[in-house]
């Protein structure tokens, strides 16, 4: 029986370990100085803010494309060039300054509670956001698709929103059971696909795309029943104020725990992902499954373990939404937020810190775009386009690298 | 057709995959290339055949220089290649893989199909292919699919056809059969170029041989070269045959399969009632053409891949039925035959694939916890002692040489108590150098009193290593033979030949080289192997 | 040797099946089914009361009486039937053979009808407008499954089929509206969806970006576009560039007379007629010309088809503009083919039903028509019983295809194999 290797006779004398040499190790740190300037001029981070550029001219030029100023302008366009230029200015600057002005700070409100306003929507809106999305990027680390974000915070809300307005347990016990109820049911409704996956091999993108559906029509029967609904209305009860998350600026604002929630989603996702075996099963399996299966993991369990992380931080997100912002059940309760979650999730490269970030910008941009809509009239749909844009410049380096003329960086190709 | 090529050079970013390779192929001649793996043989194939375009350099055909911007450009220039991987779509039948991409038409775009057949047909019978224009490519097997390939090229009429590793997934008599039908080809006036690392076929078949080395051509020889010298051409210094192992001391029979039948992924039968032993401090290899069931029956000992019936021991302990988890637990070091498939997660770094199999156990986990720390110094151990080659345990294993990465995976796998190793094609795709320190490796695991399983369908590498031999064939075990039997009864056992009758047919054609015939250890397949009696 | 000795070292390497396990999935769904139609559609059902069929139209030149079946009576016959086919299922799967589609098709239509049979119970309906109505619906179904098999056909993975019937109903309304024409807004459609095309090419193919992200984003992108659009430009003048005319009824003269087919089949719109000859153009260029043997090798296996000097990124590209053309056709039907002005997110996850039509029907133009024609069919069905009244909630009616599409993905409706290397993107070398 073999004990612990002692090397052979024969063997060559090992040579001392290369990271403890200290050339090597100052080699280490100016390469790792080096590499983040590489990143700023050529990689991900200067790709990030030029794809945003990007994508904001491209949506500057839509809204001057339908302005009627500039349309009016462009009408004698040769006789006074000036006028058009102008006109197309103010019509871009109008919006995006509304835009600003809606997601982070009203610069023309009289008073504090005013100016800070936008921000504080903009932390509501980015909370189920950064949440769901963690949950996307859960999946994505670990090499699943999760499209179903949408069904899965549409059933996190659903369980949620009943356990908030049907039982009436006590204060403290009523909210944390609340929460609960929407991660299982997050969690169990993405485990579906999860278990297809490991048991048939159905693949995750399609199923999930699918139980979307069925959970947006199980919701709207729902809210057809006495259960849900009181009236005739295809909205439910009010969920207790037991269950309700809550306020953290008082009540001029709707910003409520939900945003400390995901803040600690975030925080629990980094250590899951890097700090724990789990989430170190979760990467070999999403990186190379042939190697995570030969060395002795289940990988078919895993799939269904993702999937029902996954889903829960889409449970949560749902709760928070019903919990904490809206308060009872509407089958516009998801909003488009499933779908959101997986481009906060790719604009965040799936870490949990570009998440949030991500996830910031886009509540931002959610929110700013209906202030927007509102004063300058431009639609806030501009937010859509804008929002999906930047995923596929970022996802595309080159393409930006090509608009904006840029070198491109030392390519690594690999010989076959 | 009189191919030149002149002073080709291929990059890949820092890496000179060829540096300014001259070669002349002369009509009607079969040219060999030789060369170890990663020499660089095959990014010069894909470059004559426009798949990859050359840094510098000229290709010349009939004197004449021609630039290939497209497989489409070689093939018009009558460049034909069979690859190394079969390039055939799976679902198609043999005329559609034949017409794919010169198709003949009935107008209007509409394919006819009748000519295609009609082609094949003329094409098979010429050669004794006997093709059937309507089977389905994912049916045929594989001998009968690199036909397909070559049919593929005369059909568009190749004067030049370029076979790549053509032999690595044939038997010895697909071999036997391939090499006939390059004769024929060579007879009605085309040039091969044959791209193989196997010394006995080129010297069997090539006219001319020239051989490559670390992506330049350090010399060119006649057939009648020895192998030694073309062996020392190919790896660049006198070849060590031989390492210097003692002989095994043996202990208990702890590991014992018997009757083990194994289902592949598709449902067919891939090992069939395999029944051996090991002992500890014993080294068996199993050998065997790439293909007869030695994947799969790793895979199950694994626990990977399910047993249909049989049973496989390992101290006393039942492992049919265990996850694969637990087997490893139990004491099985592992080292699959890919490495950059199953053995590693590429984009994990070097220390985190060193506790692969192992990061959720004592000291690497704490709970659900990692400890990073003692990760880092478990890989600082491993590095240092295995001698890995990485800028530090932080490193991207994908990044590391093809024979660091293995040494990443065999130090994992013998870095805690064993009750058994198993490692197949250890060596694959590796240099020389690591060769031997993973050969030593192995032979120290067998020394300190481990059963040892090496699969290899290299038979230098089964002669080096091996204490007993077992052949496979068809998914069973021809044979188990002793370390010392000679190369000829051990190909023709690869071919299926029971052990008795190869070893009378090796003794007919008798050639003085061998040394004696090999000693029966075991014949059966069904009978358990006593090992430690035949030292 | 035999064939399955040697596992090639291709991508997708499949040797032939030799010891295929008896698969009992099917049969027993089947029969479960009828089970569960004999109880709750047979026996629980009303007693003593009459369904009532219509089965010919106004205008029809040989009229027929509706049909009046007694329900009970009826739904147990049909049952009946219905577990009989799946017990031939059972022989069918015994014998290790895969059970053929036309035997869960016609167990489908015998289960549908039974169900049918309860829930107009006491009731009449028209099974000319119920069947009138499902070709209608799966029109956009079938024209979006056909430009996702187009995609993936070549290997490119199309979620996006959503966005390009979006745009393409966007493009027929607006397009109609300004010219008053319903067959130039007709022509403008593909146009339209081409511009989403256009971006899952540029992106998947040239880019390599992931298919699968590139389709979502570009749905999201297309709902951006077309509301942004709509809110800024087409409400404010609806009546210049959102009041397309719709396109006309066009009666097939002769063939518009055969009885319940051909008020079905042939007085319908030039969308219609413009599918059945796509479905089977489609069918004949994939599988009988040079073109489609060409895409399909890329689909399956680009580097063969690199290696006989087959332009792998030009037929990707090729095939996506042609697919996100044929998808947008589609689109069309939204606007100038249904109800004329284009609404906000008027597909509302229609495209996400051509998806499942087109793995349902395993990547061939007719198997795609003939889900669509079902998922059609479960929609129309949901709206008749709507407006019954039958005790069915219509939600539940409205997840049916999903529902289905994921039993189908889960090998419950058989072994659903696509081109082996969709989703891939193709480097070369």
């Amino acid at each position: 029986m073999s004990e612990q290797q002692a090397p052979p006779p024969g063997a060559a004398a090992p040579v001392p370990t290369r990271s403890a040499d200290p050339a090597e190790h100052t080699a280490g740190t100016g390469g790792r100085a080096s590499q983040v300037l590489r990143e700023v001029s050529t990689g991900s981070l200067g790709v990030t803010v030029l794809a945003f550029v990007l994508a904001l001219v491209i949506g500057a030029v839509l809204i001057i494309a339908v302005d009627d100023d500039v349309a009016a302008a462009a009408g004698y366009l040769f006789a006074r060039p000036a006028d058009f230029f102008s006109a197309a200015w103010s019509a871009v600057a109008d919006a995006y300054s509304a835009l600003f002005r809606g997601a982070v700070i009203n610069y023309r409100a009289d008073d504090l509670a005013g100016v800070i306003h936008p921000l504080t929507e903009t932390l509501t809106a980015a909370t189920p956001l950064i949440i769901a999305a963690l949950g996307v990027a859960v999946g994505f680390r670990a090499g699943l698709f999760n499209i179903g974000a949408q069904g899965q915070v549409i059933m996190g809300a659903t369980v949620s929103g009943l356990v908030g307005f049907a039982w009436h347990l006590p204060v403290g016990i009523h909210l944390v059971v609340a929460l609960l109820g929407g991660v299982v049911a997050g969690g169990l409704w993405a485990g579906i696909a999860g278990f297809l996956k490991a048991r048939t091999g159905a693949h995750e993108v399609i199923v999930t795309i699918m139980l979307n559906y069925v959970a947006l029509y199980l919701l709207q029967y729902l809210l057809t029943t006495s259960l849900f609904s009181t009236g005739n209305q295809p909205k439910s009860r009010s969920v207790d104020p037991s269950a309700q998350l809550p306020l953290l600026l008082g009540d001029q604002f709707r910003l409520n725990a939900g945003f400390l929630l995901a803040i600690l989603a975030a925080v629990f996702v980094w250590w899951l992902m890097t700090r724990s075996t789990i989430g170190f099963r979760f990467r070999a399996v999403g990186s190379n499954a042939h190697a995570a299966r030969t060395a002795g993991m289940s990988v078919t369990a895993t799939f269904v373990l993702v999937m029902v992380v996954s889903g829960a931080l889409a449970g949560l997100a749902g709760a928070t939404q019903v919990l904490g912002t809206e308060k009872f059940l509407t089958d516009g309760i998801a909003g488009t937020l499933g779908f959101d979650a997986i481009t906060v999730a790719l604009l965040g490269r799936s870490k949990p810190l570009g998440i949030f970030l991500a996830g910031l910008l886009y509540g931002g941009l959610n929110v700013g775009g209906r202030v927007m809509e509102v004063s300058t009239g431009t639609p806030i749909d501009i937010v859509l386009v804008i929002q999906s844009l930047v995923v596929l410049f970022i996802a595309a380096p080159p393409l930006v690298r090509a608009v904006f003329r840029l070198p491109s960086p030392e390519t690594k190709e690999v010989a076959a | 057709m009189k191919l030149e090529l002149q002073g080709i050079t291929k990059r890949f970013g820092p890496l000179v995959a060829n540096d300014a390779i001259d070669l002349v192929v002369e009509p009607g001649q079969i040219h060999a290339l030789l060369g170890e793996n990663g020499a660089g043989k095959s990014t010069l194939m894909n470059v004559l055949f426009g798949l990859y375009t050359a840094d510098e350099g000229t290709i010349l055909l009939d004197g004449q220089e021609r630039t290939f911007r497209g497989p489409r450009d070689a093939l018009a220039a009558g460049i034909g290649m069979v690859h190394q991987h079969f390039m055939l779509v799976p679902v198609f039948t043999v005329a559609e893989s034949v017409m794919l991409g010169h198709e003949d038409t009935r107008g209007g775009g509409f394919l006819d199909l009748d000519t295609a057949r009609r082609r094949v047909r003329e094409l098979s019978d010429r050669f004794g292919f006997g093709l059937d224009p309507d089977a389905v490519v994912e049916d045929l097997p594989v001998g009968v699919q690199q036909r397909v390939e070559i049919v593929k090229a005369l059909a568009r009429e190749a004067k030049v056809l370029i076979l790549d590793e053509p032999t690595a997934v044939l038997t010895p008599q697909e071999t036997d059969d391939l090499i006939g039908i390059m004769r024929q080809l060579k007879d009605a006036g085309t040039s091969i170029v044959f791209i193989t690392h196997k010394l006995r076929e080129v010297k069997e078949v090539a006219d001319t041989i020239t051989v490559i080395r670390r992506g330049a051509v350090v010399g060119s020889a006649q057939p009648d070269a020895s192998e030694n010298q073309l062996a020392e051409l190919m790896v660049g210094r006198e070849v060590s045959l031989g390492l210097d192992k003692a002989p095994p001391t043996l202990g208990d029979v702890t590991f014992v399969v018997e009757g083990l039948t194994v289902r592949d992924s598709t449902g067919h039968t891939a090992v069939d009632g395999v029944s051996f032993s090991v002992a500890q401090g014993e080294i068996l290899a199993v050998a065997g053409v790439q293909g007869n069931g030695q994947t799969e029956l790793t895979e199950a000992i694994l626990g990977v891949l399910p047993a249909d019936a049989g049973s496989v021991t390992l101290a006393g302990r039942e492992l049919v039925g265990m996850s694969p988890h637990d087997i490893l637990a139990a004491g099985l070091g592992f080292v699959p035959e890919d490495r950059k498939v199953e053995g590693l997660v590429l984009d994990f770094t070097v220390g985190e694939n060193l506790v692969l199999d192992r990061y959720d156990t004592a000291p690497f986990a704490r709970g659900v916890g990692l400890d990073l720390k003692a990760l880092r110094r478990n890989a600082q151990e491993r590095i240092a002692e295995y001698d890995i080659r990485t800028q530090g345990h932080g490193q991207e294993v994908g990044r590391l040489s093809g024979g660091n990465q293995q040494k990443v995976v065999v130090a994992r796998e013998l870095s805690r108590p064993l009750k058994l190793f198993i490692a197949s094609q250890p060596t694959r795709g590796v240099d020389v150098g690591s060769i031997e320190f993973l050969h030593r490796r192995i032979v120290a695991e067998r020394d300190a009193g481990t059963p040892v399983i090496i699969v290899s369908t290299e038979l230098d590498e089964v002669a080096e290593l091996a204490d007993r031999i077992a052949v496979m064939y068809e998914g069973r075990i021809v044979g188990i033979v002793a370390g010392d039997t000679p190369r000829s009864v051990l190909g023709l056992m690869m071919a299926g030949v029971p052990l008795e009758e190869a070893r009378e047919q090796a003794r007919e054609d008798a050639e003085p080289e061998d040394g004696a015939p090999g000693t029966p250890v075991d014949t059966g397949t069904t009978s358990t192997s006593a090992t430690g009696d035949e030292q | 040797m035999t064939a399955t000795d040697v596992a090639p070292a291709r991508p997708a390497p499949s040797a032939a099946v030799v010891g295929r396990t008896v698969s009992y999935k099917v049969p027993v769904a089947l029969g479960v089914l009828g089970l569960a139609a004999l109880v709750l559609f047979g026996l629980l059902g009303p007693a003593g009361e009459t369904t009532t069929f219509g089965v010919s139209g106004a205008s029809d030149l040989v009229r027929i009486d509706p049909l009046e079946l007694p329900s009970r009576a009826t739904a147990v016959v049909l049952s009946v039937v219905a577990l009989l086919l799946a017990a031939y299922s059972a022989v069918v799967a015994r014998a290790s053979r895969e059970v053929p589609v036309w035997l869960v098709t016609v167990f489908g239509v015998v289960w549908v009808l039974a169900f049918l049979t309860w829930a107009v119970a006491g009731k009449s309906t028209s099974l000319v407008s119920l069947l009138q109505g499902s070709l209608l619906l799966a029109v956009p179904l079938a024209f979006g499954a056909l430009g996702g098999l187009l995609n993936e056909r070549a290997g490119v993975v199309n979620i996006a089929i959503e966005g390009q019937l979006l745009t393409g109903a966007f493009g027929a309304a607006v397009i109609g509206s300004v010219t008053g024409n319903a067959y130039v807004g007709l022509v403008a459609a593909p146009v339209f969806a081409l511009v989403i095309g256009a971006m899952l090419a540029l992106f998947t193919v040239k880019y390599h970006v992931n298919q699968i992200i590139v389709g979502v984003v570009l749905n999201v992108f297309a709902v951006g576009l077309t509301s942004f659009l709509y809110g800024s430009v087409l409400k404010e003048d609806a009546a210049r560039l959102n009041s397309p005319p719709r396109l006309e009824v066009l009666p097939v003269p002769g063939l518009s007379q055969i009885p319940v087919l051909g008020p079905v089949l042939f007085r319908q719109t030039i969308i219609v007629y413009l599918l059945y000859v796509a479905v089977v153009v489609v069918s004949v260029a994939l599988f009988r010309t040079r073109w489609g043997l060409r895409v399909r090798a890329v689909g399956e296996y680009p580097q063969a088809a690199d290696t006989v000097g087959i332009d792998v990124e030009r037929t990707r590209w090729h095939n996506v503009l042609l697919g996100s053309a044929v998808a947008g056709l589609g689109g069309a039907f939204f606007t100038i083919g249904s109800v004329g002005a284009f609404g906000e997110e008027m597909t509302a996850g229609k495209g996400y039903i051509a998806l499942a039509a087109m793995i349902l029907g395993r990547w061939s133009p007719v198997g795609a028509l003939t889900a669509a024609l079902l998922f059609g069919f479960a929609d129309k069905l949901q709206q008749v019983l709507g407006v019954l009244q039958t005790p069915i909630p219509n939600q539940f009616m409205l997840m049916l295809p999903y529902i289905v599409t994921i039993f189908a993905v889960a090998g419950l409706v058989g072994r659903v194999r696509g081109p082996a290397a969709a989703g891939e993107p193709y480097e070369k070398g």
